[in-house]
């Protein structure tokens, strides 16, 4: 899994039937010290993370391993918020 | 499978309901020699792997296969904390 924020979300009416009821964010991935990279993508929430959260994405078609988005075209799903990081070095 | 050294902790309270109880670990992907080969990345520890120690990490959907419960959102997985590596 990696880390990453939620910055935002997006809104579609017009999608595939699959997502129709789904929580489309607007990801980026960061570092161990929460410092933002450059890229982002859009994963489906199925933790209810708020925009600004530190969360963990699950990627690939393990992304469907879960009730919301199980035989759906979804290949990205928040499944967990962060609460704490404890780091070694 | 690739080569890792654990360098953390994540503490998730709010997550997916088959994960309660997960250990997830943050590793970092190294070669033979130590040297880090990837950014950092999180997988759900099945052995019990400590701070600091060397371990084996599988990805993809083949990451579910350690876990006990089969629809869990995991696509990295810790299988094996390294003793010793011997190259030819």
């Amino acid at each position: 899994m990696i880390l990453a924020k939620v910055i935002g979300t997006v809104w579609a009416t017009q999608k595939d039937d699959g997502l129709v009821g789904t929580k489309l964010q607007i990801v980026r991935p960061v570092e161990l010290d929460y410092k933002e990279k450059t890229n982002f993508f859009v994963a489906v929430d199925a933790v209810g993370a708020g925009v600004g959260e530190i969360v963990l994405i699950c990627q690939g078609s393990s992304a469907r391993q879960t009730e919301l988005t199980e035989n759906k075209a979804i290949d990205a799903t928040i499944m967990a918020i962060v609460d704490k990081l404890d780091v070694i070095e | 499978m690739n080569l890792a050294k654990v360098v953390g902790t994540v503490w998730a309270t709010q997550k997916y309901q088959s994960l309660t109880g997960a250990k997830m670990q943050i590793i970092q992907p190294v070669d033979h020699n130590k040297e880090v080969t990837g950014s950092e990345i999180v997988a759900v520890d099945t052995v019990g792997a400590g701070p600091g120690e060397m371990v084996y990490f599988v990805t993809a959907k083949e990451a579910i296969i350690p876990y006990p419960i089969n629809l869990t959102p995991i696509d990295a997985s810790i299988v094996g904390i390294v003793d010793r590596i011997d190259i030819f």
